[in-house]
């Protein structure tokens, strides 16, 4: 298999795509002329023309709108938000609009709209630069959320979304563009709602998506060299989701510790302890432990932003926790 | 199906040719019918939104409609006009006041007025309710309750029939309320900039009905001339006196036409005025006078139409035969919306996804 970065992969999907598909077009700021900004759409524009790669002024809401329009009418719209801390810009059109049409038009329309772009924090961007916003679209009914954090799942998602009949929110970990892994050739698309086990393991479940999810096989590693089996599991999709591979997960190691960027309260490790108690409380030999982001608005001084993200130090902490052993 | 352009010139580039539009043939033109036959037609139309609205404020008096529920009385010449040069495949799509568009469309006025009582078999099976009528199968697009949240919407259809070239066109209706909105002037702005390359075949009609809400336009904005405020986005525009059907119809088929043939956004401003209040619920109407209502109701559209029937010579007889006909078929409406069954309570967790995508019950 060609080993390519994620965001290669990213963009091999969607010109794959739109190869293949005359109704898929991309909307967002910069993403032709300029390249985008984080290079996702690079030369896109050369292959396909400005009638199919759509630079937009600097209006969100609007954009984001006349995709859903456009999207009702038939087409496959890709909007890129350069970040997606700027979709509160159209978090109307994207909640009130997108993610309840199909409901309220009593199944008389799909919205089948793909919203892409970096999510989560980490190269100092500072308060309104830094958002991990999968729990704020994960709450919402009629949208789908993933986070994939591999090449290849990334690129299968990609298309999953770009066919999916209802609106997608595509949370991409914007550190991880530049990773490489292995991806297949040919055409493949990666099922939403289905967790990966990214390592077997016995002793303790580490739980993670998007940019945690290496960040956990890493911490697998230092675990193995304290004699602690750990398994991984890259959730990949917010909504829908997969309570199954969750839980068979904690059937066999009795205890977890769910990892991420964003804030605790109301999150996505706070849903996921809920679920491991719903329905594995018999299972658990320990408290399920959430592992979170500093409840500040991010920072912009390098070791401030850092003490606001979870580090190895605390996740290896948390598992060692879980397994009654000395911190 | 669209055609794939894969030409790599940069957009805006100098030999761009505006062509990519949808564009009707040059005999595509639908003329105003301004005959007596024809009026009369609009005429009952007219009678039987207008019959339809006091029948579903009856029924929100009694309890029977929830929600809200804002009515389009005294407004009915403008969505008559300009829906006259409707044909497939456009699409039309407005805010809350959408009654009379989709009546108007063709629906059902049993089936909408079911979704007004919230019956299963409403025209939206009992889940948008009186914001949220949708008929697809007739153009009609929806139905919204945030103020201007529906605008990019329309804007991105119009790309997409150009786009697709379907030859159709986008009726998109707004309040004056609504002009004020950021999603107005961004999605003006898109507008305007996708119909410079004939990628934006959108129709604006703006209906003023001169208060957003409770707050009238004086109140609401210093340029009170609201087409102005296509300007910024050089998308050009007119006036029309919203009560005067004739005078509306010729405008519309003008401007639908210009619209269909150029690719281009097109904006129409009626003045009209809702006769009534601006929800079912808008009871007190501190912020007009009833001396302001009373001088509106004497250009009450229906009874302006009904005078030029009088002259054009239509009788008598003919204009109360409509009344009788439009009478009874929205009691038959009301009849068959307080008859039918409430949802299937399964309906509940339908729709939220096109595919089986699982939704949690609630408990």
């Amino acid at each position: 298999m060609p080993v390519i970065t994620y965001r290669d992969a990213l963009r091999s999907a969607m010109a794959e795509e739109m190869e293949r598909d005359d109704r898929v077009v991309l909307l967002g700021e910069d993403i032709g002329v300029y390249g985008g900004t984080h290079l996702v759409t690079n030369g896109l524009i050369d292959q396909f023309g400005p009638r199919r790669v759509i630079d937009t002024p600097i209006a969100e809401n609007g954009f984001t709108g006349a995709a859903i329009g456009m999207a009702m009418a038939g087409m496959r719209p890709i909007v890129e938000m350069m970040t997606w801390n700027f979709s509160f810009q159209a978090a109307d059109q994207i909640i009130q609009n997108a993610a309840k049409l199909r409901y309220f038009s009593g199944g008389q329309v799909s919205v089948p709209l793909v919203i892409r772009g970096p999510n989560g924090g980490g190269v100092q961007l500072s308060a309104q630069h830094t958002h991990s916003l999968e729990g704020f679209y994960g709450h919402f009914p009629g949208l789908k959320v993933v986070s994939p954090s591999t090449p290849e799942d990334v690129k299968g998602m990609m298309l999953a979304a770009i066919r999916d009949p209802d609106p997608v929110i595509f949370l991409e970990a914007g550190a991880l563009y530049g990773t490489k892994g292995e991806v297949p050739e040919g055409d493949y698309t990666v099922e939403f709602g289905k967790a990966r086990v990214a390592r077997e393991g016995a002793d303790v479940t580490l739980i993670g998506y998007g940019r945690q999810a290496p960040v956990l096989l890493r911490i697998a590693e230092k675990l193995a060299a304290d004699g602690i089996d750990a398994e991984v599991v890259d959730l990949r999709s917010i909504r829908p989701f997969d309570s199954d591979t969750i839980v068979e997960s904690v059937r066999k190691t009795h205890r977890a510790v769910v990892v991420q960027e964003q804030w605790r309260w109301f999150s996505v490790a706070s849903e996921v302890a809920a679920i491991i108690q719903e329905r594995a409380f018999d299972e658990l030999d320990a408290p399920v432990v959430r592992v979170s982001g500093a409840e500040v608005p991010a920072p912009y001084a390098r070791n401030l932003e850092i003490a606001a993200f979870p580090s190895e130090q605390q996740i290896i902490d948390a598992a060692r926790r879980v397994l009654y052993l000395e911190v | 199906m669209a055609t794939t352009q894969s030409q790599g010139k940069r957009r805006r580039a100098a030999s761009t040719p505006a062509k990519n539009g949808s564009k009707g043939s040059p005999n595509s033109k639908t003329e105003p019918r301004l005959g007596s036959d024809a009026l009369v037609s609009l005429y009952q139309k007219m009678v039987e939104i207008r019959l339809f609205e006091d029948a579903a404020q009856r029924g929100f008096r009694q309890g029977k409609v929830g929600g809200y529920m804002h009515v389009y009385s005294g407004q009915e010449a403008v969505a008559t006009g300009f829906l006259d040069t409707f044909r497939e495949p456009d699409y039309a799509i407005t805010a809350y006041r959408d009654h009379a568009h989709v009546l108007l469309l063709g629906s059902d006025p049993k089936a909408v007025m079911a979704e007004l009582y919230g019956k299963g078999t409403g025209l939206v099976q009992g889940k948008g309710g009186s914001m949220h009528l949708f008929d697809v199968s007739n153009g009609f697009y929806g139905g919204y309750g945030i103020v201007g949240g529906h605008i990019p919407l329309g804007v991105g259809m119009a790309f997409a029939q150009a786009y697709q070239k379907t030859g159709g066109i986008t009726q998109l209706y707004l309040g004056d309320g609504a002009i004020h909105n950021g999603a107005f002037h961004e999605a003006a702005n898109l507008s305007g900039l996708w119909g410079r390359d004939g990628l934006n075949p959108c129709l604006f009609i703006l209906e003023n009905n001169q208060y957003g809400m409770g707050t009238s336009v004086e109140r609401a904005t210093a340029n009170t001339d609201l087409g102005k405020k296509f300007e910024s986005y050089a998308i050009e525009h007119t006036k029309v006196d919203g009560m005067d059907l004739e005078a509306v119809l010729k405008v519309a088929h003008d401007a639908a036409d210009r619209v269909r043939e150029t690719g281009k956004p097109f904006a129409v401003e009626a003045l009209t005025y809702r006769i009534m209040p601006h929800g079912a619920a808008d009871f007190l109407e501190k912020y007009r006078t009833k001396e302001e209502v009373r001088k509106w109701r004497e250009r009450d559209p229906i009874g302006l139409l009904e005078k030029r029937l009088e002259d054009e010579g239509v009788e008598e007889s003919t204009i109360a035969d409509i009344r009788t006909a439009a009478k009874a078929k929205m009691d038959e409406a009301v009849k068959f919306a307080e008859e039918s069954p409430e949802p299937d309570i399964a309906e509940l967790l339908t729709d939220v996804y096109t595919d089986d995508a699982p939704v949690q019950a609630a408990g």
